[in-house]
């Protein structure tokens, strides 16, 4: 979201300010999260992003730029990666979600989160959990097969620390063992 | 005096070699598990679900006035919104400048200070600080506060346009050397010389992670606060000044930071304005900023150099003058080590280097990785690329023929420079012998191809730092200091050093840092922090070691009744003697029957000052690039770039290579993408956002290669280590343009490089 601050002339308001009801709109969300079924209460206007992060407490999944420019927030939902910050809690009902604490079985790490472990795939760890769910979720579309065009297509999420090479490793790795299976 | 002997004890103890287990392999990361399972917590993301407060802070839409009036009426009728601050309703808070200083304030300057004033200083200053139950209320209700300005017409920004106004700091944090010989006579006399200017504008960290800080007010009234930031310790003396609290009052977490690049060495505001509404309203408060607030504050200053150099047919350099104008704010004087690197990199008798400043109306600049550095090794590695295509010499033989032996702006020799090498092995791995002499005459499809090269330097610095250390009868090791990893491994890395000097498995060491209860470290930040927090903890393992030896000698038919500690070897949890392995006691036999469940040294590392200050200090690198650029559309593409890095010992190739490639991809990003563009009129950054403000994706990094070159340095600290977040980054940038040269025949002196300045 814009900040409105930045558009408002000195003394007038925000157009939108006032369109919003002054008492709270929480509704009954039910969320189905790693698997799990999820009850929230909620406003309409809360993001997939902030009701993981602020509502139920699933924090793996990060917030980069609340605005879909860094994917940082990517989630899997129905096996397809979104940007989980440009999308409403209460539009994904009914709909699997998968985020970064889903991944692994019990102790066992999913294929991915290994091989960024052992690529050295990040430095911070903040774009990560965004950079997996991306990296799985281009395996799942089955169109990127060389090296360039997995670098195209991850090319959504940010990495400041700039582990391109490393992350791209990674999804190789995995992509080379799947494609043998 | 005592201490330093102590210093000198442990430098003796080390072995010249380090043999290494874990010392110097590619180690995978100790926390690489809790990062790639989201359990990695960072500063926005603790006590979810305790009813905590949120915080909103409003931005201000001018940048130069007074807030006339403030009507915060709406807001506050919003069932749930608890208060709104600003400079109407703040309580008085610390009053002198010093209250304000962290350890990262430019010296002698008046820090800001959110919510203390009407007045507006800077575009995007924070106004207000809207405190909400819940993160949707406290954003809408910010956009029901009113506020009137008066706003100042005359309003200073644009470096180049404001250049009359520069003057000298009054406080430089690296003295700029005193001129040396006759730079413009030398100049005047030189047969080959360039005068030239480069630029570049404003840059922004832009961590991933944005600015957060969690307020938990306890029910003793303490606070216990996570914040962002690369020195815990900093954070805690900030707001123990600021709002009259005691050490015990306000401890300061930080176990994970999503990136820092300089950008958490000062407190931010959203820690003042999350302390604030916490003990105004004794409630847990959090209070994050929005990618576009992390426009708000400290950036790479835009600077500007004037550079002159002259040499002689045969291409050794006479003359360097480096003229330099970089920003600072109206309130501080922000300097960085922009020119000094003009007067060292190459032999030469006549320097004369000046840095002066420009008050802007803009925030304080802040050191973003290699400040300074990044900046005068650009401008100076194109100078010199310009100056040996003038002189007709390859620019890389141009570098060797005036290859500084010593260090002429201190008179004092390298403690170790390996940069030779660095450029030999960059060179053979590039193959940089290959290389077209003429410029603008390789095209490769519809791509002129361009091969660059430009030098690499940072400092190698240790600082004074803490560490504890405790061994428990079941061999396990704590190792503790209160600094920080922004990514650079330093949980890894320290784990390394303990496992390795104690003689313990990685996996019984468990290293902690990021709590302001720990032992004293500084700002993570100057490349120091494996050289100084590594040395601590290599020091307080050997007093350990010293220890537990001791015991080991006591006990009852001890096999080491009369040996030295030489004569032992700690390794597998055991002590054994180096001549007979199979004299040996375990760590918990010795506990045991010493009767004592655990040990623990404390200790304090200092650096050899006295030896130190003999050398001049540096890391070195050689950078090589090749560049694609379109001749059509001009837009460039780095193809290529090998790196050669001396940087002493390695501790760890794996995290260590991450680090240098980070480095890389931020040169390409300089050279290339990054610009925040001011609005000269309004006063206000235009592309505040990250789809605006360019950094690199996936697609824009190809082929990167790192080497390091082997480098014995036993006078930088004890590890022999000279650090590694800086070096990556320095030089990159000028390769880039000097392959672009190379590719065009176009030489472009203001970064970033886009492809109007190539068409």
């Amino acid at each position: 979201m814009i900040n409105p601050r930045e558009y408002i002339e000195p003394g007038s308001s925000w157009p939108l300010g006032h369109a919003v009801p002054d008492q709270p709109a929480t509704h009954t969300v039910k969320l189905n999260i790693n698997g799990q079924d999820v009850h929230l209460k909620i406003e309409p206007w809360v993001s997939l992003l902030d009701a993981l992060r602020e509502y139920i407490g699933l924090t793996g999944t990060k917030k980069g730029c609340d605005h879909g420019q860094c994917g940082a927030c990517t989630v899997l939902v129905d096996g397809k990666r979104i940007n989980s910050c440009l999308t409403l809690a209460v539009m994904k009902q009914g709909c699997e979600i998968t985020t970064i604490e889903g991944l692994a079985k019990g102790d066992e790490l999913h294929p991915m989160q290994e091989a960024f472990v052992e690529h050295d795939a990040y430095q911070c760890g903040y774009c990560t959990p965004g950079q997996i769910c991306s990296a799985i979720g281009l395996i799942n579309e089955g169109i990127a097969n060389t090296r360039d065009e997995i670098s195209e297509l991850m090319s959504g999420n940010i990495c400041r620390c700039g582990a391109y090479p490393h992350i791209l490793d990674a999804i190789e790795q995995v992509k080379g063992v799947a494609g043998h299976e | 005096m005592s201490l330093l002997q102590k210093l000198g004890v442990s430098a003796e103890n080390l072995a010249p070699e380090i043999t290494g287990k874990y010392i110097g392999k590619p180690i995978s990361r100790v926390d690489g598990r809790a990062k790639v399972t989201g359990n990695a917590k960072y500063a926005a993301e603790f006590n979810i679900g305790t009813g905590i407060l949120y915080g909103y802070v409003i931005s201000s839409p001018i940048a130069k006035g007074k807030i006339t009036a403030v009507n915060a009426r709406q807001a506050l009728s919003q069932k749930g919104v608890l208060n709104v601050f600003t400079h109407e309703n703040v309580p008085g808070l610390a009053w002198f400048d010093r209250s304000y200083q962290d350890q990262d304030a430019p010296p002698g300057g008046s820090p800001f200070r959110p919510l203390q004033s009407d007045e507006i200083l800077f575009s995007q200053q924070p106004i207000a600080l809207v405190i909400a139950e819940t993160f949707e209320l406290a954003r809408y209700a910010s956009t029901l506060v009113h506020f009137e300005y008066e706003v100042k017409e005359e309003l200073n920004v644009g470096l180049e346009l404001n250049l009359y106004k520069a003057k000298k700091p009054k406080k430089h944090r690296f003295p700029v050397p005193k001129p040396r010989g006759d730079a413009e006579k030398a100049l005047a006399g030189s047969v080959v010389k360039i005068e030239e200017a480069y630029y570049h504008g404003y840059e922004h960290h832009n961590p991933m992670e944005m600015f957060a800080s969690t307020v938990i007010y306890g029910d003793d009234d303490r606070l216990t606060i996570y914040d962002k930031t690369q020195g815990v310790l900093n954070s805690q003396s900030y707001v123990k000044s600021v709002f009259g609290l005691s050490e015990d009052e306000a401890r300061v977490i930080s176990p994970f930071m999503g990136g820092g690049f300089g950008a958490g060495l000062r407190p931010q505001y959203q820690l003042y304005m999350a302390v604030l509404a916490s003990l105004e309203l004794k409630r847990s408060v959090k209070v994050v900023l929005t990618r576009q607030q992390m426009f708000s504050f400290g950036h790479r200053p835009a600077t500007l150099q004037k550079i002159s150099l002259g040499a002689s047919a045969e291409g050794k350099l006479q003359a360097v003058i480096n003229r330099c104008y970089s920003e600072t704010s109206t309130f501080e004087e922000y300097t960085e080590n922009v020119v000094n690197w003009s007067g060292q990199m190459y032999q030469c008798d006549n320097v004369m280097l000046d840095h002066k400043l420009v008050p802007l109306d803009l925030f304080t600049p802040l050191d973003m990785r290699a400040p300074g550095g990044v900046t005068g090794m650009y401008a100076l590695e194109v100078a010199i690329d310009e100056l040996a295509v003038k002189a007709g010499i390859d620019p890389l033989e141009f570098r060797l023929l005036n290859y500084a032996e010593k260090d002429q702006n201190l008179d004092k020799p390298f403690s170790s420079k390996e940069l030779r090498e660095c450029y030999r092995q960059g060179a053979e791995r590039f193959g940089w012998n290959k290389r077209n002499p003429e410029a603008g005459a390789t095209l490769e499809g519809n791509n002129l191809v361009g091969w660059g090269v430009a030098t690499g330097c940072w400092e190698a610095n240790q600082m004074p730092s803490r560490a504890k250390a405790m061994l428990s009868a079941d061999g396990k090791l704590t190792v503790s200091s209160a600094t920080a990893d922004i990514g650079t491994g330093t949980y890894t890395v320290m784990t390394q050093v303990a496992a390795e000097t104690l003689g313990v498995a990685m996996e019984d060491v468990l290293f902690k840092l990021g709590d302001s209860v720990l032992p004293m470290s500084p700002l993570q930040g100057g490349s120091w922090t494996m050289a100084t927090v590594g040395s601590a903890v290599k020091l307080v393992c050997d007093q350990l070691k010293a220890k537990l030896f001791k015991m080991a000698k006591k006990v009852e038919n001890s096999p080491f009744g009369n040996s030295k500690e030489e004569d032992v070897v700690f390794a597998d949890r055991c002590i054994s003697l180096k001549e007979d392995a199979q004299q040996y006691l375990t760590f918990t036999e010795i506990m045991r029957k010493s009767k004592v469940n655990y040990i623990e040294e404390d200790t304090t590392s200092l650096p050899n000052m006295l030896e130190q200050n003999e050398y001049s200090r540096f890391t070195h690198s050689a950078v090589f690039v090749e560049v694609k650029v379109d001749q059509d559309l001009g837009t460039v593409h780095v193809s290529r770039v090998v790196n050669a890095v001396a940087a002493g010992r390695i501790i760890n190739t794996k995290t260590s290579r991450s680090q240098v490639l980070g480095g890389i991809v931020w040169g390409i990003s300089m050279a290339l993408h990054e610009d925040t563009v001011m609005d000269d009129n309004f006063g206000r950054f235009m592309n505040t956002n990250l789809a605006e403000y360019h950094v690199p994706v996936n697609a824009d990094i190809n082929d990167i290669d790192v080497i390091f070159v082997e480098e014995h340095d036993d006078i930088v600290n004890p590890l022999g280590v000279k650090g590694l977040g800086e070096i990556g980054i320095v030089g990159v940038a000028a390769a880039i343009s000097n392959a672009v040269y190379h590719a065009t025949g176009k030489r472009v002196r203001d970064l970033p490089i886009q492809l109007d300045k190539l068409l």
